[in-house]
C-alpha cells in the first residue's frame, strides 16, 4: 500500500512537472486546430467544425473507438451470457408479472416519453453536421427511448414481434459495418480510405458534408444496439431477443 | 481565466474527491451522476457544447443505469448464494 | 493561476488512482476508474481553450471568429462515450468474479488464488 501511494505520488509529480510546461490557459490555439475549424466550412459545408474533424479529417480514429465500443460488447455479451446458460432457463411466463410490478404513474409516463425521445435522438443524430450532437450522443439517447419501453412494461410486444432475432445485436454490427463501409466508400470513389466521396452539398442545410451524415446514421445506430445489448445482458431478460 | 471557470474547475476537484471517498457503490453511484452534471457545465463553460452534450448524456443516461443494474445483479447473486448455503446446510441437518 | 486547469486535472488523476489501490470493493474500484477518465478530458479541453473564444460551431457566428480548437473536442467526444462501454465490459467481469468466488474484495481474491 505504502509502495502503491508512492507509485502515485510519482505518477502525480511527473504530471504536474510536465503540465508546468504547457502554454497558458486560454493563451495560445495550436495551429492545426485553427486550420481545420476555420476550412470545414468551406471544404466540406459543415457548421459543426468538431463532427466535421471526428467523421471526416480524423475518421480514422473514429473507426477504431467504433470498434473499440463493438468489441466491449462483445465482452460484455460474452461474459454474461455464459453465466446465465450455467442455470436454468427461466419460462416466459415468469416474466409477466414483472410488468404488474410497476405503478401505473410509471408505465403512463414511460409510455408517454417514448416518442418525444426518440424523435429528439432523430433529430440530434440527423443534425450533428450543423449543431452539436451527431452519432454518439443521439445513440444513447436512442437507448434511453427504448428503454422507455421497458419502464413502460410494454416490452412483452417487442419480445413478441421476432421470434430469434436480436434486434440489439444486429443494430449494432450493422453500425460499425455500415461505417466501415463508408471508409471504403471513400476508398472506391476517390482512391483514399474515407475520403469525402459524396458532394458537400451547401452549408447549413441537412444533407451538407458529404458522407457526414451516413457516418452520422451509422455510428448512431451503432452506440444505440451497443448500450441496449449491454443493458439487456445487465437485465438478464433478454430484451430484443426473442428466445 | 473567469471567476466562473475557477469556481466550475473547484467544484469538479471537490466532486472527485467525494466520489472516491464513499466507499458504499450505491451511493457512489448516485455522487458520480452529479459529477458528470458538474464536469457537463464545466465543458460547457470551456465552450465545448458537443462534449458538454456526450458527458450529460452518458453521465446520466447510460452510467448510472448500467451501475445500478450491476449493483442490483450482484446483490441478487449474493442473495441467491446465500439461499443456496442455507439450502445446503438445511439438508445436512 | 493560469495553469490552475491542469493541476485540477492533475489533483483528479492523483485522486482517483488513489482510490483505485486503496479500495476493497471493485465496484468502488470501476467508479474510481471514471474520475481518473474525467481528469483526461478536463486535461484536453483545457489544453484547447481560447481566451474570449466561442465554440467552434458556425451556425451562428461568422466565419473566421476566435473559435476554440475542435480536434480535442472531437478526440474528447468519442472518448466519452466509448470508456462508458469499457466501464460496462469492467462490469461484467466484476460480476463474473463475484459469481466465482463470492467476494468483491481484490485483496480477498489475491489470497483466494494462492
Amino acid at each position: 500500500m505504502i509502495v502503491g501511494l508512492f507509485g502515485v505520488a510519482l505518477v502525480v509529480a511527473g504530471l504536474v512537472w510536465a503540465v508546468t510546461g504547457l502554454h497558458s490557459f486560454g493563451a495560445e490555439h495550436s495551429r492545426y486546430g485553427y486550420y481545420t475549424a476555420h476550412r470545414a466550412v468551406p471544404q466540406r459545408q459543415t457548421t459543426n467544425s468538431v463532427v466535421a474533424v471526428a467523421f471526416d479529417y480524423r475518421a480514422f480514429d473514429t473507426l477504431g473507438e467504433e470498434f473499440i465500443l463493438f468489441i466491449s460488447v462483445v465482452g460484455v455479451v460474452i461474459l454474461l451470457r455464459g453465466l446465465r446458460g450455467e442455470r436454468e432457463e427461466r419460462p416466459e411466463e415468469e416474466l409477466v408479472p414483472e410488468q404488474r410490478r410497476s405503478s401505473e404513474s410509471e408505465r403512463w409516463l414511460g409510455v408517454a416519453l417514448i416518442a418525444p425521445v426518440t424523435i429528439l435522438a432523430a433529430y440530434i443524430v440527423t443534425h450533428g453536421q450543423l449543431t452539436p450532437g451527431g452519432g454518439f450522443q443521439g445513440g444513447v439517447i436512442l437507448m434511453g427511448a427504448i428503454a422507455f419501453v421497458f419502464l413502460g412494461g410494454e416490452w412483452l410486444i417487442l419480445l413478441r414481434l421476432r421470434r430469434g432475432a436480436r434486434w440489439a445485436e444486429i443494430a449494432d454490427a450493422a453500425g460499425a459495418a455500415g461505417f466501415a463501409m463508408v471508409g471504403f466508400g471513400g476508398l472506391i470513389g476517390l482512391g483514399a480510405f474515407f475520403a469525402n466521396f459524396i458532394p458537400s452539398g451547401t452549408a447549413g442545410s441537412l444533407l451538407s458534408g458529404g458522407m457526414i451524415p451516413l457516418a452520422n446514421l451509422a455510428v448512431g445506430v451503432e452506440v444505440a444496439g451497443a448500450t441496449l445489448t449491454v443493458l439487456s445482458e445487465l437485465l438478464d431478460q433478454r430484451l430484443l431477443s426473442g428466445r | 481565466m473567469s471567476a466562473l471557470l475557477a469556481v466550475e474547475l473547484t467544484l469538479v476537484a471537490a466532486a472527485g474527491l467525494v466520489v472516491v471517498m464513499i466507499r458504499e457503490p450505491a451511493r457512489q453511484a448516485v455522487a458520480l451522476g452529479v459529477f458528470g452534471l458538474l464536469l457537463a457545465l464545466l465543458f460547457f463553460s470551456v465552450q465545448a457544447p458537443d462534449v458538454a452534450l456526450s458527458e450529460i448524456v452518458v453521465g446520466s443516461v447510460a452510467l448510472p443505469a448500467m451501475l445500478f443494474l450491476a449493483i442490483a445483479k450482484i446483490g441478487a447473486q449474493g442473495a441467491r448464494a446465500e439461499e443456496r448455503a442455507r439450502e445446503a446446510e438445511e439438508e445436512r441437518d | 493561476m493560469s495553469v490552475y486547469p491542469y493541476l485540477v486535472a492533475a489533483w483528479l488523476l492523483g485522486i482517483g488512482l488513489y482510490g483505485v489501490i486503496s479500495s476493497r470493493n471493485y465496484l468502488h474500484l470501476i467508479m474510481c476508474l471514471t474520475v481518473v477518465q474525467a481528469s483526461t478530458y478536463v486535461l484536453l479541453l483545457s489544453v484547447g481553450y481560447l481566451n474570449g473564444a466561442k465554440a467552434p460551431i458556425f451556425a451562428d457566428i461568422k466565419l473566421g471568429s476566435r473559435v476554440t480548437d475542435p480536434v480535442v473536442q472531437a478526440l474528447t467526444l468519442t472518448d466519452v462515450v466509448v470508456e462508458a462501454t469499457v466501464v460496462a465490459l469492467l462490469l461484467a467481469l466484476v460480476i463474473q468474479a463475484h459469481k466465482r468466488y463470492r467476494s468483491l474484495d481484490p485483496d480477498e481474491m489475491v489470497r483466494m488464488r494462492d
